[in-house]
């Protein structure tokens, strides 16, 4: 059976394994161009962790994605997908193992939902029976309703409910690797927020590689659990996690990228869950602070100062999801992060070899 | 010319001798009774012939079309020779490409359908080749990225989202055709164009030129409205735009 040839032959409702990805040496030069668009690209993405290529135009970061499904034909170096090269795979066959999401998504428009999400299983030849519970499962996925919105035409949905059908598409075959370009890009500010937590929140239950270009560094931030930066000429200037990027820049072009505002960059990266929040004296479980405002225990702390600043200081009460207190949150608290995080800088030692875009470390 | 001599040879009102009611003798703007006599010997035969000249001419016309629009689809360089040879085909006057192919190919079917092939080219591969290239690039780019073959993204992808096109096409084509098959009697004793030549005689037979004439017209509606029809049963996902 032609299913033979993919990593999933566990049926409709299991997820395989994610694959690690590895980038060796990669180079790509256009014919007729002098400069490289991609230079000595060396990076590995451990299977199951989303990696964010980002940089600013002319960067190559979309290049580089390209070559990993060999949409574009690499000129240097190696890529190995699960220790295997693709440059010995027949690419169609590739590409129907790597997921693809892109900025415009691509639904064909003349195609149902359900036949947009079936596309890839149907090129791998299953069975229609499994296809029809491949894509039900995939709708309750992205939560939209099956029956509703299984025979529905791309022109019918909402811009955000085009983007989660592009991603459940991608998932259909149950990839180990997904490539995502600027998939959030076309979306305005406050659904983009949604459907980022969204895929996060997916990608908590998938876990897949997945390989996520923007230009955008807090998207970046906030969806990566290592970030590549590229600069111009495709060159990568660091390959790190998203705390080690605010906490310590590679060189000033790193620093310039992420932004003046890297202290409250970093700030975002924490949730007021993780903190050691203040005991709420002789308060009652589910009650408040006099005066203070409540906010949900998955708040960032970025969002938290603001919160407190706006509030003019006063201190914030901490609830969980049944509404219950869990402590109380100050400036002073958010101070003793801010000086626990650069004492922890400088004992880490600064600038030890995080530009050489090496995924040994920041680990 | 063919025209003239076939214009000599026919009773300019037939003679039904005791058939004949005083209407057809007097030339009444329509008569019931002439066309009940004459639909089954005369009217029907000619709207049949007119069918089938229409139809393979467009059927024909179309593979052509087809075949051009998908070469110069893949390979850009076909485009511009393509369009410059079909609409030189295209300006040509029609009677005169008519009795153009009399002499190479003879005054029969070939050189009727020819004439009408070659007046399809220019409609047909221009409407293809625009549905093909609308095709938006991202949607092209994702159905490569999801490990389709040319051949797949073709049949499954393009042709497809191209058939609103093809089909608009198609319409324009077969109007044009049956509306032009009506000439082909200056060569070939064939389609409705005979008995309204017959009814222009001396005199015009009035029954007889609207009739013939009504059918050619109401052919053409009809065949436009059965592809109307078609594409809205070929393209359900285009009408779902307002919901």
């Amino acid at each position: 059976m032609k299913t033979e040839d993919t990593a999933h032959n566990e049926g409709p409702s299991a997820f395989a394994q994610a694959a690690e990805l590895e980038l060796r040496g990669v180079s790509k030069l256009y014919p007729g161009q002098r400069e490289p668009a991609i230079k000595e690209l060396s990076l590995t993405v451990p299977a199951g962790e989303v990696c964010v290529l980002v940089g600013p135009s002319g960067s190559g970061k979309t290049t580089a994605m390209r070559l990993i499904n060999r949409l574009i034909p690499i000129s240097g170096g190696d890529i190995l997908l699960g220790g295997e090269s693709v440059l010995e795979r027949e690419p169609k066959a590739l590409r129907r193992e790597i997921g693809y999401v892109i900025q415009q998504i691509g639904l064909f428009p003349h195609q149902t939902v359900g036949e947009n999400i079936a596309t890839v299983p149907r090129l791998l030849g299953w069975e229609e029976k499994r296809i029809g519970e491949r894509v039900d499962e995939l709708l309750a996925l992205i939560d939209l309703d099956p029956a509703e919105m299984r025979t529905r035409y791309p022109s019918q949905l909402s811009g955000g409910q085009r983007q989660r059908v592009g991603v459940a598409r991608a998932l259909a075959a149950d990839p180990p690797l997904m490539l995502m370009d600027e998939p959030f890009g076309a979306i305005d500010p406050i659904n983009r927020a949604r459907l980022q937590d969204e895929f996060l929140r997916l990608q908590a239950q998938v876990k897949k590689t997945v390989v996520f270009v923007t230009h955008d560094i807090d998207e970046a931030i906030k969806m990566g659990d290592r970030i590549a930066i590229l600069r111009e000429g495709g060159v990568l200037a660091q390959y790190d996690t998203p705390q080690e990027i605010l906490t310590r820049p590679a060189d000033s072009f790193v620093a310039q990228f992420v932004g003046a505002d890297r202290g409250l960059k970093r700030l975002a990266l924490t949730t007021l869950a993780e903190l050691k929040l203040i005991e709420p004296n002789g308060l009652r479980p589910d009650e408040s602070a006099d005066g203070a405002r409540r906010v949900p225990r998955e708040t960032s702390v970025r969002d938290a100062l603001s919160t407190l600043l706006s509030a003019g200081g006063q201190p914030l009460t901490v609830i969980d999801g049944e509404g219950r207190v869990e402590g109380l949150v100050t400036l002073t608290l958010v101070e003793q992060l801010l000086s626990e995080e650069a004492a922890n800088a400088n004992a880490n030692g600064n600038g030890n070899g995080n530009g050489n875009g090496n995924a040994a470390d920041g680990g | 010319m063919a025209s003239v001599s076939l214009a000599a040879a026919g009773p300019v009102i037939p003679d039904y001798s005791a058939q004949s009611s005083s209407c057809v003798v007097h030339n009444h703007l329509f008569c019931t009774d002439w066309i009940s006599h004459n639909f089954s010997p005369i009217l029907w035969p000619a709207l049949r012939q007119h069918i089938l000249l229409a139809l393979a001419a467009v059927a024909i016309g179309f593979a052509i079309s087809m075949a051009l629009a998908l070469a110069a689809h893949r390979y850009r360089r076909l485009e511009r020779p393509t369009i410059l040879v079909t609409t030189f085909l295209y300006t040509i006057p029609s009677l005169a490409l008519f009795e153009l192919l009399v002499a190479p190919v003879g005054p029969n079917v070939f050189s009727a359908e020819i004439a009408l092939v070659s007046y399809t080219l220019l409609i047909l591969f221009r409407n293809i080749l625009t549905g093909l290239r609308a095709v938006p690039a991202e949607v092209l780019d994702a159905a490569e990225g999801m490990g389709m073959s040319r051949r797949q993204a073709l049949w499954r992808v393009e042709l497809p989202l191209a058939l609103p096109a093809i089909v608009a096409g198609l319409r324009i084509a077969v109007v044009t055709i049956i509306a032009l098959a009506t000439i082909v009697y200056t060569i070939y004793d064939a389609g409705l164009g005979v008995p309204i030549h017959t009814a222009l005689g001396e005199g015009p037979f009035k029954t007889e030129l609207i009739a013939a004439g009504g059918l050619a017209i109401l052919l053409a509606l009809l065949s436009d409205a059965l592809l109307v029809g078609v594409q809205r049963l070929l393209t359900p996902w285009a009408r779902t735009r307002a919901s």
